[in-house]
């Protein structure tokens, strides 16, 4: 342990003197991390009580999951509105990131500010007045409402991602592909939109994690055949815990860190081309 | 010659300023939904916090919080667990982020994963987490009493404490990003410097590298502290109905008692008080440099 007793940096005392440094920094990533892993092997126990580790292990909250009318059909409701989120939100937001832009006005920084205020507004307040509304519109219960709000909270972070990425594009390539004659939309579509793709892409992913992991305002707005995922899970933990929550939690999880690896590839990809 | 040259410089400008209005307009859809479904429903709560159930201007609303004791409450205990909170995160994230500033940069990048592991898990696969992991026969009671720290069941959840416990790891990598991120970008010479002239390394901490990493442990601690006065879920499922955050209040006020004034009143106070709270912080410290970076 001679390496207890050797500074930790030129200007630092020994290792040993801050070996409680280690430890808690230890720990604090322990406690960062148990939730996460956790629920997976939660999810193959076979008993009805939640221990851990599981004396026995089985399937059966992955068949009640399938087996579920309910959770099928919330399962159903939220990647309905994920995708239609996704593709309304990348659409919207890479339009909008694009122009503001590309237009150059002065009072962009104005409506940039618009588009980004659903970040800064508390959910909460933003669930009720949707509802509030869709009550009037009778828009409740319904995917399309679903879907407009959720692209709503979803637009700001598609905006932001493509954005970013546009600030470190050089605009005169377009510039020269127009001069050789491409009209501006060809322009965009074969020499600005393949170098930021990547960033597209991961605000689409961005996108569609956050209708699908959204509570609150599904919460208000979503109920009955078109509940989602969250609220029906939301309403059961507040309820009773039911083992098939794990096995469902185990499967958001797997499909949440793929699409977040990809996403993180990808938007690495983006700044290192440039 | 020169007359023909003035109307072409001319027609080129308003063909430049049509094409810029063409481009501004691409902006059209995105503003019109989130108008939609943000500002005019947010406006219309606004407006609605000043009418009383007859339909006038009144500020009932507003006074009613003042004088009812649980809307107070709410308040107290909205401001204190986000306090909480913070001061906890601070205590927690700076010396991991500190431990991580100094390891190799690839063996931080993995410890990195450990850190954004929350980010990348469903908020409420979380919360059922804590749930499972908190409550009377959970692991965490079981382990505790096998290793003989405490002796009976501690009560974890479904009070002040499952909430607290819940909220300090959504909030921790919020605290950890930017103060880490700071920490990377110190120079390390100011340090041998501080040696150089005589301070023990204690005294280099305290009068050097604190100093420096202020700016990333201020954007962290107001990062945490807004987001926390907006709480919904957590107090909600982790505080078992015990406890009521200003935005558990605001969700009581519509789902049992429809009242749409009193919970609108609620939202534009807790609205405006976050404003204030960010408005402040922008002046402090550049906050979207962290928030760029922040990352998902």
């Amino acid at each position: 342990m001679s390496w207890l007793r050797q500074p930790a940096t030129e200007t630092q005392i020994t290792h040993g003197g801050r070996l409680w440094l280690y430890i808690l920094a230890g720990l604090v990533l322990l406690f960062l991390m148990l939730p996460s892993i956790i629920v997976i092997p939660m999810s193959f126990s076979e008993s009805q009580y939640l221990e851990f580790p599981p004396r026995e292990w089985s399937l059966r909250w992955y068949r009640n999951y399938f087996n579920s009318t309910a959770w099928m059909q919330a399962t159903e409701t939220s990647f309905k509105a994920a995708i239609l989120t996704m593709i309304v939100a990348t659409l919207f937001g890479t339009m909008a990131a694009y122009g503001l832009h590309a237009a150059r006005l002065g009072f962009a920084g104005l409506i940039l500010g618009i588009l980004l205020a659903p970040i800064i507004v508390p959910v909460i307040l933003v669930g009720i007045g949707v509802f509030y509304v869709y009550v009037k519109i009778k828009l409740v219960n319904s995917i399309t409402g679903l879907v407009l709000a959720h692209s709503m909270l979803a637009i700001p972070i598609v905006t932001m991602v493509v954005s970013s990425a546009l600030k470190s594009f050089d605009m005169n390539q377009e510039r020269v592909a127009r001069s050789l004659g491409a009209s501006r939309l060809r322009a965009f579509f074969f020499v600005t939109l393949p170098q930021i793709r990547f960033s597209v892409i991961s605000g689409a992913v961005l996108a569609f994690l956050t209708s699908f992991d959204e509570v609150i305002v599904s919460l208000f707005v979503s109920g009955g055949s078109n509940s989602t995922l969250t609220r029906n899970m939301f309403n059961a933990l507040r309820d009773q815990i039911d083992p098939t929550i794990a096995a469902m939690s185990t499967l958001v999880v797997i499909l949440t860190s793929i699409l977040l690896a990809i996403s993180q590839f990808l938007g690495k990809n983006d700044s290192r081309s440039d | 010659m020169s007359h023909e040259a003035g109307l072409n410089a001319k027609g080129l400008r308003r063909d430049a300023l049509a094409e810029r209005l063409i481009l501004f307009s691409l902006s059209g859809p995105a503003v019109l939904l989130v108008t939609m479904t943000m500002l005019v429903p947010v406006g219309w709560l606004f407006w609605l916090s000043f009418l009383d159930d007859a339909g006038g201007f009144s500020l009932e609303h507003y006074q009613r919080m003042l004088v009812q004791p649980s809307y107070g409450r709410a308040f107290r205990i909205t401001f204190e667990i986000s306090f909480i909170t913070t001061a906890i995160c601070i205590l927690l994230g700076y010396p991991l982020a500190y431990a991580l500033s100094q390891l190799p940069r690839r063996v931080a990048n993995i410890c990195m994963i450990a850190v954004m592991l929350p980010f990348w898990t469903s908020l409420l696969v979380r919360t059922y987490a804590w749930l499972v992991l908190l409550q009377r026969q959970g692991l965490i009671n079981t382990w505790g009493i096998k290793l003989g720290l405490w002796d009976s069941p501690l009560a974890l959840v479904h009070n002040l404490n499952g909430t607290l416990i819940g909220m300090i790891h959504i909030m921790l990598p919020f605290m950890v990003l930017p103060v880490y991120a700071t920490m990377r970008s110190i120079d390390r010479d100011y340090l041998k410097a501080a040696a150089n002239l005589g301070a023990s390394p204690t005294l280099a901490f305290w009068l050097v590298f604190l100093p420096l990493s202020l700016p990333g442990l201020v954007a962290g601690a107001l990062m945490v502290f807004i987001l926390c006065l907006g709480f919904y879920v957590t107090p909600a499922v982790l505080g078992g109905g015990k406890i009521t955050m200003v935005a558990n209040r605001i969700a009581t006020d519509i789902e049992l008692f429809f009242n749409w004034g009193a919970a609108s009143s609620l939202g534009v106070v807790l609205f405006i008080l976050t404003g204030i709270i960010l408005y402040a912080a922008s002046r402090l410290v550049r906050l979207d440099r962290f928030l760029s970076g922040g990352g998902a």
